[in-house]
């Protein structure tokens, strides 16, 4: 139950910082990612805020020889540890998705509290676009048991 | 106010929760990772990455009804459909998105973020650079 709690503050304020920084406005978004044009630098600075914050925590967990409460298995940095081409296509698509829409998963599940009808359509895209990518990965299996990297670059 | 200061603090917000995350409850803070394992597997610690997206909904309600932070995306409807499904496919594929990969996996320098974010951040400017300024010109625009 403790742990439900604190990952319902982690939440809320990790909303906040997205809210506060303007980061829920699709226009800034798109704005940071417009180099030619209405160049807005804030998302730059959101991130050295937040990289700041919590990589210096990480040092100070490291240096206690402490790794956090537990292991993330399933989660962004440790689903595999090599650069390979999933990362790479996967990234590319995200990016072209990002800039056409001007959300990101975080601002948009926030979106979805200000009750509007395209914050929901967003979503519920994106829901669509997890199953097809599992999908498309379960269909591929068979040929990349093992090691996937090693395969491709055979 | 400095232009600077809202979001370096909002940032520093963000560096926050993904500590709390991270310290408490063993998890890395990465949103769509959390959003496919709440609506789409039946994995561990699904109460508690709800928690986590019921938390993100909240500042929504409560941030868009009082403090005047409700927005929208300025794309189509259509092109906002399909960025979704690009967005599901593509953080999905990749393993992360701008939480997982951007803030999560650069702070603890892992080199796999660094080619996403640096990745994403690319082609996010090609689109942009394209929908924003050649098309226009394509079609005419004065």
């Amino acid at each position: 139950m403790k742990r439900v709690v604190t990952a319902g503050l982690a939440g809320g304020l990790f909303g906040v910082g997205l809210a506060i920084s303007g980061m829920t406005e699709p226009r800034n978004v798109i704005g940071f990612l417009d180099l030619f044009g209405h160049f807005n630098p804030s998302l730059a600075a959101v991130m050295v805020g937040a990289i700041g914050v919590h990589a210096t925590v990480l040092f100070f967990l490291r240096r206690r020889g402490d790794v956090g409460a537990g292991t993330a298995a399933s989660d962004a940095t440790s689903a595999s540890r090599n650069i390979d081409r999933d990362l790479v296509v996967g990234a590319a698509l995200f990016g072209v998705g990002w800039g056409l829409a001007g959300y990101c998963p975080g601002p948009a599940i926030v979106s979805l509290g200000f009750l509007t009808a395209r914050p929901v359509a967003f979503v519920a895209a994106v829901l669509v676009g997890m199953v097809a990518a599992d999908a498309f990965r379960r269909a591929r299996a068979p040929r990349s048991t093992g090691d996937y990297f090693a395969l491709s670059e055979r | 106010m400095n232009p600077w200061i809202a979001p370096l603090v909002g940032g520093a917000l963000i560096g926050l929760a993904a500590s709390l995350f991270w310290v408490v409850n063993g998890r890395v803070a990465g949103v769509s990772g959390i959003l496919h394992d709440v609506v789409l597997s039946r994995g561990a610690g699904r109460a508690e990455k709800l928690a986590f997206l019921a938390g993100l909904v909240a500042v929504g309600v409560v941030g868009g009804r009082f403090f005047g932070v409700a927005s929208t995306s300025p794309a189509p409807f259509g092109a906002l459909l399909v960025a979704g499904v690009l967005v599901g496919f593509g953080t999905r594929l990749g393993g992360g998105c701008t939480s997982g990969h951007g803030v999560c996996g650069i702070s603890r320098w892992s080199p796999r973020s660094l080619v996403a974010t640096a990745t994403f951040i690319a082609t996010g400017a090609l689109t942009v650079f394209v929908v924003g300024h050649v098309v226009p010109h394509l079609v005419g625009a004065p």
